[in-house]
């Protein structure tokens, strides 16, 4: 699981059968300290995140398992709304 | 599996009912060699690690659902170990 920003949002009338009722938005990842990394993507929402939320968010199989159907067409969701993020001085072993 | 570092923890209120009271750490690939490489990720931990821990971390779906006792959850990655020590072998 990665973070991201939520940049926007996606409308699809036509789509999957499975995919109605999902909300989709627009999300750039990014790095823990909030720069930017690769490309924004769209991504399945399960928690009603709004723009400018930093979330978090999984690729790959394991997206269409956060909804109920389990097997819709869906390669990455966004599972959390982060709160805080707390990274204590790195230490050196 | 993967060797990582944990460097810090998550707090999200909102979030899928399969996270529900579990905890989220950060993680920061090692290579062999001990130094950090790659971007950090977020993990969901199973053996209670906590910051500045080595752990091993699962990147699979299959298997998390197993460890975390959760049918089909949309979590793949997780902290399934800790290491005390390693030892490899590198060549040039």
């Amino acid at each position: 699981m990665n973070f991201a920003r939520v940049i926007g949002t996606v409308w699809a009338t036509v789509k999957d059968p499975t995919l109605t009722g999902i909300r989709f938005v627009v999300i750039q990842p990014e790095d823990e300290a909030g720069a930017r990394r690769g490309a924004p993507l769209v991504a399945a929402d399960r928690v009603s995140a709004r723009e400018g939320d930093r979330v978090f968010f999984v690729r790959a199989r394991e997206a269409a398992k956060a909804f109920p159907t389990k097997f819709a067409p869906i390669d990455a969701a966004v599972l959390g709304i982060v709160d805080a993020i707390d990274v204590p001085a790195e230490r050196t072993p | 599996m993967k060797l990582g570092r944990v460097i810090g923890s998550v707090w999200a209120t909102a979030k899928v009912d399969d996270l529900e009271s579990r905890k989220i750490l950060l993680v920061r690939p090692l290579a062999l060699d001990g130094t950090a490489e790659g971007e950090v990720y977020l993990a969901i931990d199973s053996v209670d690690a906590g910051s500045g821990d080595t752990v091993l971390v699962l990147d699979e779906g299959g298997s998390a659902g197993i460890v975390l006792e959760r049918e089909d959850p949309p979590i793949r990655t997780v902290i399934v170990g800790v290491v005390d020590t390693w030892s490899v072998e590198l060549r040039s």
